[in-house]
């Protein structure tokens, strides 16, 4: 069992004892502690299950790279599934349960997998459960889902905020290590800007506790006067805790901040994700070691060999009482040490070297530890934990020569850099024949926007596993990353390291070399997601020949470690199946992030009211305040209606109509788009833009117009006012203001350059407001100020003048058919306006209307709305307003596109009216008129849709418009509308225009 | 063919599973066939298939330049729905859904058809009216879809949040049999179902020229040598300009990343697939527990299947707002994959200006739930020399024409 | 996510601060072209893989519309210049052939 050891620990303050739960028991830590080395440190050896055979796993690394130890932290609505107990700082109130399990961690059902696991191979799942078919759907893959999943689902919203960073830098250094020390330091130096990261909550990385002695001084003493002398430089800010998440085009990086982690529900932020724009990136990001792939690797106890290290230095935990050592490396050994020197037993080093020699082997021997060369585990012993191994020889095939009982295997397979960040921009790798690992090919980085480089390794992350090497490397690397962007003060000193190298490792992907097909169904490559050397030989053997291939059919690498420790022992099993070399064989793509990131992080600050700000009216508070119901139209709000007391929403609108028709209603029309168009060439301009001609229009006077675009379709309309010889104000739609300014833009920049024309889009300097009904124009003339008769402004007219000491433009147009008014004012005088006009309408009966009275009482008028009668493949002849397209002018956008033979089909569906048979019956929204015939497709035959339909209150009937196939030639028909439940709605195609077909009601 | 099957796979067990055959062959290639396929993506396998068990055309050869299904097939959101709003469209998407109800059985390779359900949200009113017409379109094209409230929706998806503050969701469209598929099994199973019919797949196989003379397409040339044929079918979404240009006639297409991410997986919280299009962004839970998420299309040409970071923000941004529990949850990786962009937003299956060479591209970003209807369309037109009745409608002249099939109910909102 | 520089306002903008515009110094076909013509300018756009000119809008910055001369396969930039133009300028052809020496501009 695992226990804490009564001196030592590196990171831990035995002063501050804290308090966590593990599944529901009290257990203490210290202050430094992981979650990982306090579990550990408790004795609990069992922390998870895996995910296909719910096998009992235990902690296997003591950092990012950790497969199994994944726990629910946090309770309610601030739990979060799956976090690394390795990576989680203790904090005094942790709460943290177990996953994957089925009643309890010690006694899981799923477990039952484990003893079927030769049923259940690599991608078993796609050869049965196919019979009979519904099975599948309702029975396997119910189970499968179940049994799968990791952790809890959260149910509840989250608490907490998040936030973005932006950062601006020189060189970014990915990796506090002694390497990232040493590169920050040397591009500092130089003169460069300089940020430094490190996702650990300490810098230096694991130099202290691999004894590295640099310049005379041990580890922890160099960091120290590092970090010290790159704080007090006003050119370097460093981060702990902040880990480089993605590199990405253009030396755009990502960082992921997890700032209030250990503070929950107090911490003003949880995590910050910083967006960082780097001249250069040095990626001292380190290196994994690799475990070793031997029959019964996944259970309990068995660990990295750095990990067994790291826990013993760092926090004062013991893996348990007999630890025996198996390496394919020099550096195993250091583990052995590691383990004696704390007082605790190593029975033997397994060394699949032949002949290992050098000063740590020495060093070994030399305190009477025994070692066995040429030997590996065959076995495992040992269910819920490890009790011993069986040994054998490397070179054979398992034969059992020796039981040695132990409570912890310490593996060290060899170290691989972590090439993560190097590769998500395209960086790419070379396979180190001597030191059997992937490292960055310095003449392949990823390449920025000028086709340069624009990262750079450094330390072990470039392959050298060295201390001395690594920071020759590292300070060469930050030196040269200045350098690249003109900093090149100095000149670098390297630091330097005692020691001699490690000698050469051995490539070993599989103990025994020659295991048989037992013992390879129980060494796993994959521990969280149970892939097994089995696994991958057997998918080579299928077919599934490519890295990705395997990948996905054995699930190898998928997990939430993304194949941290099992990528490189799974890539060189296949290559062994191939008989391909490794770097034939090639790797898997890596994609970001390098550990996952919480998508709280990735949203930012952006939710609630900062999701998408809602864009208001200067008149928005007014219709708050009178009992509004909201609808969003683009980015803005309008009200739909004003309901009154208990009125249902129907009986409002149709009160708004009545009231409008009967005597003055008012509209917040402040949305419509406004865009200037000036400038000597505007008239030709809109010429163009326009489907209509509008440099024939007078100053002072209004036009209907249309847009096209260069295929024809219609996409915005609105009303034109020339408002002097060479400017003109162009009404968009309410969402398409922006898109519509934009595209005139793009014309005028990039296609008619030579035309004199400014644009501006002053949607929001101006409230718009329509006064409409017969008592319109009373309401305005009591207030006073400008000649409104019917001579004086007719209909289609501007006037400019002040309107009960308001600076307003008059408009004379109707989207209603009323006697109407828009008035346009600036919009810190809006809401003023409204609040006279609804005080001196009041004895009029005054009425504010929202969007569906609009609606209904455009429809009456047969006028079209954008997005209704229209959705990108409408032309303005489908909608019976082939009069406002211009067969006079040469040329406006849309023109040829017209032309084609599609767009003078004379069966193109066409715009009518449709009066139903029963005249309550309001047609469904889009519904379809029926030929009773079936199409080319089997299909039934339709003839057209319904795309606006309403109940009238003026008519005291339902009207619709519809697109219908060779509309206009069926007047007068009777059309078969097929409702949801099946039954037919008869409905006789009319004329669109219901309501005062001579415009006898606006003509006053 | 070694018959898959629980009885098949106990007895494998007991031998340690040393007598599993190859899924597919992988032969050399020959120096003629009849029909090559460029491209051994989903469409181009299921063609192959179709070409075999439809037509008895066998003398086929399907060239891939990586490993089969590395592209769009095994980089998407994995979504089959039918949904569409115009006939054309609804009639192969369904065509499609129809065969991958069945496609396990047929293919005796499981992939994992789960027509666990698609809800499409509508989150503004004019989003509740376009979806009201498509319900009555798919009614009428014999698509089964159902208009549902805003309760009902609660109801099926108990995760998602109806009242939120910018967008509540106002209804939303269901269709009950649509669903996901296991991507990468399509792919295997099609190209195990070809491969036993004796087409030749040939991965690493670049086509790096295309031969012509005067009455059309004679071979290819590629990385594994010169391949004669009498039709060649270009299948290869992401790089149909670059096949098209080799072959020398352009296509009214452009190659943009698309992104998606899959979150850690957790235990099951979501049962169907739902698209939230207002905010555009999708997301269904697999198998393993992950979300799913799909997000947008960059506005610029890339081959590099990167992508812009930001869509995954805005994406992200928006599905908490609809489905606020996914916050805590953390990214686990993030991809992308090039897609076709066609004028009109749909795919093209047809004829090209040269003789002999037939084309199937510009799905766009909704490939993956058209592969059988695809395949099965595309295998008509190479076996009969012209399209049949559900590819026609999307041959090239239709950009001549001005025939757009546009889905994109596309002008956005009202006054 | 790319940078660009605005060539107007001097800015090295990031993507986010830009919207992009499709394949630069096409040729408007209106009235009067024929059908093939008319769809080529419509639709039948540029698409290689490779060197690649575009437009691009300054839409959070200046607002100027400006080209881009950049390579879809690794994202190199060789240079921004004027919107106002109808072919790329002789500097930017130099910064292509510089640095892609095998490059040909396409017909």
């Amino acid at each position: 069992m695992s226990s804490r050891l009564a001196t030592g620990g590196r990171r831990i303050d035995r002063s501050k004892r804290l308090s966590f739960s593990f599944n529901g028991t009290k257990l203490t830590g210290f202050e430094g502690d992981t979650l990982a080395s306090a579990l550990l440190a408790n004795g609990q050896d069992l922390v998870g299950r895996s995910f296909k055979y719910h096998r009992p796993r235990g902690i296997v690394a003591a950092g990012a790279e950790e497969p199994n130890a994944l726990v629910a932290l946090g309770q309610g609505d601030r739990m979060e599934p799956n976090q690394r107990a390795t990576i989680t700082e203790l904090f005094d109130g942790l709460s943290a349960r177990s996953q994957n399990h089925w009643p309890s961690l010690q006694f899981d059902i799923g477990a039952i997998n484990a003893r079927l696991s030769r049923f259940l191979p690599a991608g078993f799942y796609y050869k049965t459960f196919m019979q009979p078919r519904a099975a599948w759907k309702h029975l396997f893959e119910p189970v499968i889902r179940k049994s799968a999943g990791l952790g809890p689902a959260p149910t509840q919203g989250d608490p907490d905020r998040y936030e973005y960073f932006y950062a601006h830098t020189d060189v970014l250094v990915a990796g506090g290590g002694i390497a990232g020390l040493a590169a920050a330091r040397a591009a500092a130096e130089a003169g460069a800007r300089v940020l430094l990261v490190e996702q650990d909550s300490r810098f230096g990385g694991r130099s202290a506790t691999d004894g590295v002695v640099i310049d005379g001084t041990d580890a922890e003493a160099w960091v120290a006067e590092q970090v010290a002398a790159l704080s007090a430089m006003p050119n370097v800010d460093l981060r702990l805790r902040t880990m480089a998440a993605g590199v990405y085009d253009h030396g755009y990086v990502t960082l992921y901040e997890r700032a209030g982690d250990r503070d929950p529900g107090a911490a003003p932020v949880r995590h910050r994700l910083w967006r960082v724009r780097a001249g250069r990136t040095v990626t001292a990001t380190g290196a994994i070691e690799r475990p070793i792939s031997f029959a019964g690797n996944d259970r309990p106890g068995v660990m990295l060999a750095s990990a067994v290290r790291d826990y013993i230095d760092l926090y004062a935990v013991s893996p348990g009482d007999r630890t025996v050592v198996v390496t394919a490396t020099d550096d195993g050994y250091r583990t052995a040490l590691a383990v004696r020197d704390a007082g605790l037993d190593v029975p033997a080093v397994l060394d699949t070297r032949p002949d290992p020699k050098g000063p740590l082997v020495d060093a070994v021997r030399a305190r009477g530890i025994r070692v066995e060369a040429g030997r590996g585990i065959a076995k495992v012993r040992g269910t819920r934990r490890v009790t011993g191994v069986d040994i054998c020889a490397q070179a054979g095939e398992g034969a059992v020569i020796e039981h040695v009982p132990c409570e912890c295997v310490a593996m060290a397979g060899g170290w691989s850099p972590v090439v993560h960040l190097w590769s998500h921009c395209g960086g790419k790798l070379l396979w180190d024949e001597t030191a059997h690992h992937f490292r960055p090919d310095p003449d392949r980085p990823p390449t920025g926007a000028d086709g340069q480089g624009f990262a750079v390794t450094a330390g072990t992350a470039s392959g050298p596993m060295d201390t001395g090497a690594a920071l020759a490397d590292a300070v060469e690397a930050g030196h040269r990353a200045a350098k690249a962007l003109g900093h090149d003060k100095g000149a670098p000193r390297i630091p330097q390291a005692d020691g001699t190298a490690d000698g050469p490792p051995a490539a070993v992907w599989m103990m025994p070399h020659g295991a048989g097909p037992e013992l390879r169904g129980k060494a796993f490559l994959d521990f969280q997601n149970d892939v097994k050397v089995s696994d991958v030989q057997l998918a080579a053997q299928e077919g599934y020949q490519s890295v990705e291939h395997t990948k996905r059919y054995t699930t190898l690498g998928m997990a939430t470690d993304q194949g941290k420790l099992s990528n490189i022992n799974g890539l060189a099993i296949l290559s062994d199946s191939l008989g391909a070399p490794i770097p034939e064989v090639g790797t898997t793509t890596f994609r970001p992030p390098y550990t996952p990131i919480s998508l709280g992080a990735v949203a930012g600050e952006a939710r609630g009211s900062l999701f998408k700000p809602v864009r208001r009216t200067p008149i928005h508070d007014w219709h708050a305040d009178a009992g509004a119901v909201w609808e969003p139209v683009g980015d803005w709000r309008r009200p739909y209606c004003y309901p009154k007391d208990e009125e249902s929403h129907r009986d409002a609108v149709n009160r708004e109509i009545t009231a409008t028709r009967s005597g003055v209603g008012l509209l917040d029309a402040s949305t419509l788009g406004k865009i200037i168009v000036s400038g000597p060439d505007a008239a030709a301009f809109l010429d163009l833009t326009y489907t209509n001609m509008m440099s024939s229009l007078k100053v002072g006077r209004c036009r209907y117009g249309l847009m096209c675009t260069e295929n024809g379709f219609l996409f915005d309309d609105g009303v034109v006012v020339r408002l002097s010889e060479d400017s003109f104000l162009c009404h968009t739609t309410s969402g398409g203001s922006d898109r519509v300014h934009a595209w005139m833009e793009e014309w005028l920049q990039t296609e008619w350059w030579d035309l004199k024309v400014w644009t501006s889009n002053v949607t929001e300097q101006f409230g718009q407001i329509a006064i409409v009904g017969p008592k319109a124009r009373s309401v305005l003339e009591r207030l006073g100020g400008m000649d409104l008769s019917a001579e004086a402004l007719p209909f289609m007219a501007m006037a400019e003048g002040t309107l009960g000491g308001i600076g307003v433009r008059i408009f004379r147009i109707s989207f209603s058919g009323e006697l109407s008014y828009e008035i346009a004012v600036p919009a810190g005088r809006a809401r003023a306006l409204w609040d006279m006009l609804l005080a001196e309408g009041a004895a009029d009966g005054i009425t504010p209307y929202g969007t569906e009275a609009l609606h209904v009482m455009r429809a009456e008028k047969g006028y079209i709305m954008i997005g209704d009668e229209t959705d990108g493949t409408v032309i303005p002849q489908d909608l019976n307003l082939g009069w406002a397209v211009s067969k006079k002018k040469s040329d406006f956008i849309g023109k040829r596109a017209m032309e084609r033979s599609a767009l003078t089909d004379p069966d193109r569906k066409q715009l009518v009216g449709l009066e139903t048979e029963d005249p309550a019956l309001v047609l469904p929204d889009g519904a379809h008129a029926v030929s009773g015939q079936t199409n080319r497709f089997g299909q039934q035959e339709t003839l057209g849709h319904v795309t606006s339909t309403y109940w009238s209150p003026t008519l005291n009937r339902s009207i619709a418009m519809a697109l219908v196939s060779g509309g206009s030639r069926r007047m007068g028909e009777t059309l078969d509308f097929s409702l949801e439940d099946g039954r037919i709605a008869k409905a006789r195609v009319v004329d669109p225009v219901f309501l005062d077909k001579d415009g006898e009601r606006q003509n006053v | 063919m070694k018959k898959y099957s629980v009885f098949s796979l106990a007895r494998e067990a007991l031998r340690y599973h040393s007598g599993w055959e190859r899924a597919w062959a992988s032969p050399d290639p020959k120096a003629e066939y009849d029909t090559i396929i460029v491209g051994a993506g989903g469409h181009g396998l299921a063609t192959a298939y179709y070409l075999a068990k439809e037509h008895g055309i066998t003398n086929v050869a399907v060239l891939e330049k990586g490993w089969l299904g590395g592209g769009n097939t095994g980089r998407n959101t994995t979504i089959i729905r039918s949904n569409y709003l115009q006939p054309e469209s609804a009639a192969i998407y369904e065509k499609a859904r129809g065969l991958y109800e069945g496609l396990s059985q047929e293919l005796n390779f499981n992939i994992m058809f789960s027509p666990r359900g698609v809800m499409m949200l509508c989150q503004t009113q004019h989003e509740l009216r376009a979806m009201q017409r498509t319900a009555h379109a798919n009614r009428l094209a014999g698509i089964e879809t159902e208009m549902v409230s805003p309760e009902r929706v609660k109801e099926i998806v108990p995760i998602i949040e109806i009242d939120g503050p910018r967008f509540p969701v106002l209804g939303g469209l269901w269709q009950p049999r649509g669903g996901t598929a296991r991507h990468d099994a399509v792919a295997w199973g099609y190209a195990r179902g070809a491969s036993a019919r004796g087409v030749d797949i040939i991965q690493q196989c670049a086509v790096t020229g295309i031969d012509r003379d005067a009455s059309g397409v004679t071979g290819v040339q590629t990385t594994r040598g010169p391949i004669r044929c009498k039709k060649l079918c270009i299948v290869v979404a992401g790089s149909s300009g670059v096949l098209a240009d080799m072959a020398g006639f352009r296509l009214p297409v452009e190659s943009v990343a698309l992104q998606a991410l899959v979150s850690e997986p957790v235990k099951p919280c979501m049962d169907c697939v739902v698209m939230a299009n207002t905010v555009h962004g999708y997301m269904s839970q697999s198998d393993k527990g992950e979300m799913v998420i799909g997000g947008g299309a960059d506005g610029f040409n890339n081959y590099t299947q990167r992508g812009s970071f930001q869509h995954l923000e805005e994406t992200v941004r928006a599905l908490i707002e609809t489905f606020p529990m996914i916050s805590r949850l953390k990214m686990l990786r993030h991809w992308g994959g090039i897609v076709d962009m066609t004028g009109d937003r749909s795919p093209i299956i047809g004829q090209t200006p040269v003789p002999g060479i037939f084309i199937n591209c510009g799905w766009g970003t909704g490939g993956f739930k058209a592969i059988p209807g695809s395949g099965w369309a595309t295998a008509e037109m190479l076996a009969k020399g012209t399209p049949g009745t559900l590819a026609a409608p999307f041959s090239l002249d239709r950009f001549t024409e001005g025939r757009m099939i546009d889905e994109s109910v596309a002008a956005a909102v009202a006054h | 996510m790319l940078i660009l520089r605005c060539p107007y306002c001097g800015v090295d903008a990031e993507e986010t601060d830009l919207a992009p515009g499709g394949e630069a110094h096409l040729t408007r076909h209106g009235p009067g072209s024929d059908d093939a013509e008319f769809r080529d300018y419509l639709f039948q756009r540029r698409n290689p893989r490779g060197v690649h000119f575009e437009r691009w809008r300054h839409a959070f910055g200046c607002g100027k519309w400006f080209h881009a001369a950049r390579c879809t396969q690794t994202l190199e930039v060789f240079g921004t210049y004027s919107a106002q133009c109808s072919e790329p300028p002789e500097e930017i052809m130099t910064a292509i052939r510089t640095r892609r020496p095998d490059w040909e501009m396409p017909a």
